[in-house]
C-alpha cells in the first residue's frame, strides 16, 4: 500500500498474545487514519458505557497515511481510548518522533486490549513484538523510564510511556513520548496505567511508500510556500512558540486570571513568549518533518532551576495567570514536572487554580491542603504538582480533577470545566466563538477541536470580531470538521493557520493513490465528528452538557479590554445544531447520518 | 578549481531536529521515506542540540585509501567520493576506516551507503526548513563562519565594555 502500511498490530495484555491484521482498507479510505480511523475501530469494538479504567477499555496508537512522510508537518500520532476524566472518546494528539517510528516498524495502528497481570512494557522491533516485564520501571518518572528502556532495547528506538501519575490513575495523567511530548488530555495516561502497561518502545527501519512522487513533491511545495508566507507559521510560532499568544490574548482581554475570576493579567508580560525567549529559551525544536518548529527547549532559573521542553501557551497560562502567578521560573518548573511525572498541564494548573479559589473563599482550609494554597503562592503550586502525581495528602483530591474536587467540597460552580474537563486559556466572554467550541467539543473543555482563535483573534483565514456571535457556529463547524480530518491524516493542527483542506487532500491523494477532493476531505472530518458525538451521547452525555460554567454565562468580566461582557452561548447553540444537521436535542438526524454513511451507529 | 568547489555546510545552531533531511535523502535514494536508509542522519541530544551527520567528502578520504578494489573513488573535479557498486566486494573496510562513521553498509544491496551530494544538487539542502544545511562555495562558507564568530566576539566585547 501507499501512505498506509496496511498492517494493524493487536496486543492483548490479558492473554499475552500478539496478532497482526490487515488494515481494513475501506475504513481507512473513509476515515483516513489517526483520530478518524482509530475512533472508527474503537466505536466498533468498545461499548461506550464501559468503565474507562476497566480492562474492557482499549488503547489505540494511530498514525495517519502522511505520518512519517515529508508532508507539511506530518509527524503526528493520536492515542484513542475512553478517557477516565470525563468518559468521552478521547483522541489525544502528540508530536515528537514516535508516530513516524510506528510507520517505519510497519504498522498503521497498535491496539492494546485487556490488562496485564503485572507491570509490562511492549517492545516492537519491526516485525518482532515482545511483551516484557516492567517491574523494575514501575514508579519511575518519564525521563528515567525512557533512558532505561532505550538502554535495554535499542538506542535508536522511540519511547512512549507513563510516569507515576499514570500508574497512580490520576484522572488527567498523560502519555509522554520522546520524553517531552504529551498525548495529554482526558486522562489516557491512567488508561495505560490501569492496563499495567508502563510503556511502548518502537524501532522501525522500514519506510513509507507513496503513490505519486512527483504529485506529492508538488503538493508539499505549495503547502510549504504557504507556511513560509504566513506570519504565524513563519515568524510568530518559530520565534516565540505558542507563548506568542500570552500578550496577544491578554490584549484582547481574554486571558483568564485566578480561576477565571478576571480576564486581564497586568503581569502577563512577565510570562510572555517575548520574556521566555529572552530569559529561558535555549533552542527551538520541531517534531518529525516539521517546517514550523514551534517547540521550545527552555530552562528555569533560581530556586526553580530546571530544564526541559515547553511550556506551551496553555501550560504557561494554567500555572501562571490562572493561579495568579507571575514567576515564569515557577511556571516552567511546574511544566517540566508534568512532563516528568506524566500529567496534563492544562487540567493540572486549572485544578490547582480551582483549589486556590476554594481555599481563598474558606471552603477548604490549611487542615485539608497542608499548604497555604492562596493565589500567587508559587511554592505551593509547584508542590501540588508532585503531590498530585503521587496522590500524596491533598494531592489525592487534586488527582481527581477540578470537577470532582469542587463537587466534593460542595461548590461545583468553581470548577471551570465543560463535560468535566478543564477549559484552557481563552475566555469565551471575550472571544465568543471559542465558548461554543468548549461547549460542543467531543472531549469536553478543549481548544484544539475547533480553534476559532485563528479567525477571532489572529485574523486567519479572515478576521472575525471576537466580541460578536455572528457567523461563529458556521466557522466553528468548518474548523471542527477540518481539524478532525487533518488529525486523521497525521498533520499538525498548526499548519491550518496557513494551509487548508485543499492542500492536505492534495498531499493525501498523492501519498495514498486514493483520490480525495477538498469536499471528500471535509466530509470525512464531519463523519469523524459525528461518530465521536454519537459515542459520547451513548456514553451518557446530552444537550444539557453542551454548556459552559455559570461564571462565563452570568458574571461579566470585571476589568480590562473586555470589561462587562459575558458569553452569549445560548444564542449560538441552536444555530450550531442546525448547521450540524442535529435536532434540537443535539442528536444527529437520521438524514445526516445517512449522508455520512454512519446510520448503523444511530442512538 | 579550489575556489569553485562547493561544500555541504551544516550549522547545528539552526537545526530544529525535524529530520526532514533524512526524509528528502531517503526519498531520492531509496524511493521511499525511510530515515534508516538515509545518507544523512540527525542525532538528537538533550537540550535541543541536534547534529546532522553525513559524509564530508574528505580531500584525503580514509575510505578510498582503505578500499582495495577501487570501488570508492574521489572525483577530483566535483570533490565527491563516489561508489562504483560493481567493484564493491562488501568487505566493509570503508565503514571501518571512516573516522566519523559517515559510511553505512546496506546489507540488502550489499553496498556501502554514503552521501553523493545528489550529483551536485543535494535534496537535503532543498528541503531543510531552517537552512541549517547549505551547499555553498567552500571559501565563502569559511569566510561567513569567520564573520559570524567575529560578530559574536564583538557582541561579547561590547557587553564587557558597558
Amino acid at each position: 500500500m501507499y501512505g498506509w502500511t496496511g498492517t494493524v498490530l493487536r496486543v492483548n495484555l490479558t492473554e499475552g498474545t500478539v496478532r497482526k491484521e490487515p488494515l481494513r482498507t475501506d475504513d481507512a479510505e473513509q476515515y483516513i487514519g489517526g483520530r478518524g480511523l482509530g475512533s472508527k475501530y474503537f466505536m466498533d469494538e468498545v461499548d461506550p458505557k464501559i468503565d474507562a479504567l476497566g480492562p474492557e477499555n482499549k488503547l489505540i496508537y494511530a498514525t495517519g497515511p502522511l505520518t512519517g512522510t515529508m508532508g507539511v508537518s506530518t509527524g503526528r500520532h493520536d492515542i484513542i481510548a475512553k478517557g477516565p476524566l470525563n468518559d468521552t472518546l478521547a483522541a489525544s494528539n502528540s508530536g515528537g518522533y514516535f508516530g513516524p517510528e510506528i510507520k517505519y516498524a510497519g504498522y498503521d495502528m497498535i491496539i492494546f486490549e485487556g490488562k496485564a497481570n503485572s507491570p509490562v512494557y511492549v517492545y516492537v522491533n519491526n516485525g518482532s513484538v515482545e511483551i516484557r516485564d516492567a517491574a523494575h520501571l514501575w514508579g519511575k518518572n518519564v525521563p528515567d523510564t525512557t533512558d532505561l528502556l532505550l538502554a535495554e532495547t535499542d538506542p535508536d528506538a522511540k519511547v512512549s510511556c507513563i510516569g507515576p501519575a499514570g500508574e497512580n490513575l490520576v484522572l488527567f495523567a498523560a502519555i509522554i513520548n520522546d520524553k517531552h511530548r504529551a498525548a495529554g488530555r482526558t486522562g489516557i495516561g491512567a488508561v495505560m496505567g490501569s492496563k499495567n502497561l508502563k510503556g511502548l518502545v518502537v524501532r522501525g527501519t522500514g519506510g513509507v511508500k507513496i503513490a505519486d512522487k512527483a504529485g506529492f513533491i508538488k503538493a508539499i511545495q505549495v503547502g510549504r510556500a504557504k507556511i513560509k508566507e504566513n506570519p504565524v507559521t513563519s515568524a510568530g510560532l518559530p520565534t516565540l512558540g505558542t507563548n506568542v499568544l500570552v500578550n496577544v490574548i491578554n490584549e484582547v482581554g481574554g486571558l483568564p486570571v485566578r480561576n477565571w475570576q478576571e480576564a486581564y493579567d497586568p503581569d502577563a508580560d512577565k510570562l510572555s513568549g517575548e520574556t521566555q525567549a529572552k530569559e529561558n529559551l535555549i533552542h527551538s525544536k520541531g517534531c518529525a518533518g516539521c517546517v514550523i518548529g514551534c517547540g521550545r527547549v527552555e530552562q528555569a532559573h533560581g530556586k526553580f532551576a530546571s530544564s526541559g521542553e515547553g511550556p506551551e501557551y496553555e501550560s504557561t497560562w494554567a500555572f501562571g495567570s490562572d493561579c495568579g502567578i507571575s514567576d515564569v521560573n515557577a511556571v516552567l518548573k511546574a511544566n517540566f514536572l508534568c512532563n516528568e511525572l506524566g500529567l496534563d498541564t492544562i487540567s493540572m494548573g486549572s485544578t490547582i487554580a480551582c483549589a486556590m479559589e476554594l481555599y481563598e473563599r474558606g471552603i477548604i482550609d490549611h487542615s485539608t491542603t497542608l499548604v497555604d494554597l492562596r493565589f500567587g503562592n508559587a511554592d505551593a503550586m509547584v508542590e501540588m504538582v508532585e503531590a498530585t502525581a503521587y496522590r500524596k495528602a491533598f494531592g489525592n483530591d487534586l488527582a481527581e480533577g477540578s470537577y470532582r474536587l469542587a463537587e466534593r467540597y460542595g461548590h461545583p460552580e468553581f470548577s471551570m470545566t465543560v463535560k468535566k474537563q478543564e477549559m484552557p486559556a481563552y475566555d469565551p466572554r471575550a472571544i465568543q466563538g471559542i465558548g461554543l467550541e468548549y461547549a460542543t467539543s467531543n472531549r469536553g473543555g478543549c481548544h484544539v477541536r475547533g480553534y476559532t482563535i485563528s479567525p477571532e483573534v489572529l485574523g486567519l483565514p479572515m478576521k472575525m470580531d471576537p466580541a460578536t456571535v455572528e457567523g461563529k457556529p458556521n466557522i466553528l463547524k468548518i474548523f471542527q470538521d477540518l481539524t478532525a480530518a487533518l488529525s486523521a491524516s497525521g498533520t499538525c493542527l498548526f499548519t491550518s493557520f496557513a494551509i487548508g483542506g485543499d492542500d492536505i487532500s492534495a498531499e493525501l491523494t498523492a501519498a495514498t493513490g486514493v483520490t480525495y477532493t477538498t469536499d471528500d476531505f471535509m466530509k470525512i472530518g464531519e463523519r469523524i465528528y459525528n461518530l465521536e458525538r454519537l459515542f459520547i451521547m451513548k456514553a451518557g452525555y446530552t444537550k444539557v452538557d453542551d454548556t459552559l460554567p455559570s461564571r462565563l454565562l452570568n458574571d461579566p468580566i470585571p476589568a480590562g479590554p473586555s470589561k462587562g461582557t459575558v458569553s452569549h452561548l445560548g444564542e449560538m447553540m441552536p444555530v450550531y445544531y442546525a448547521e450540524r444537521g442535529w435536532d434540537e436535542d443535539g442528536v444527529p438526524t437520521p438524514e445526516k447520518l445517512e449522508e455520512l454513511g454512519i446510520s448503523t451507529y444511530a442512538l | 578549481m579550489e575556489n569553485g568547489r562547493k561544500l555541504l555546510m551544516i550549522t547545528p545552531e539552526k537545526c530544529i531536529s525535524c529530520g526532514t533531511c533524512e526524509l528528502a535523502c531517503s526519498l531520492a535514494h531509496e524511493g521511499e521515506f525511510r530515515p534508516s536508509k538515509s545518507r544523512i542522519t540527525v542525532y538528537r541530544f538533550e537540550m535541543g542540540v541536534t547534529i546532522p551527520m553525513t559524509c564530508f567528502q574528505c580531500d584525503s578520504p580514509a575510505c578510498v585509501a582503505a578500499c582495495k578494489t577501487g570501488a570508492l573513488v574521489k572525483d577530483t573535479e566535483s570533490g565527491i567520493v563516489n561508489i562504483n557498486s560493481e567493484r564493491c566486494i562488501g568487505c566493509r573496510m570503508c565503514e571501518m576506516a571512516c573516522p566519523f562513521g559517515n559510511i553505512a553498509y546496506n546489507a540488502v544491496t550489499k553496498t556501502p551507503m554514503k552521501c553523493d551530494l545528489c550529483g551536485g544538487d543535494p535534496e537535503c539542502v532543498k528541503y531543510c526548513p531552517t537552512h541549517a544545511i547549505e551547499y555553498v562555495p567552500a571559501d565563502a562558507a569559511a569566510t561567513r563562519k569567520k564573520y559570524d564568530f567575529s560578530a559574536k566576539m564583538a557582541a561579547a566585547i561590547g557587553e564587557g565594555n558597558r
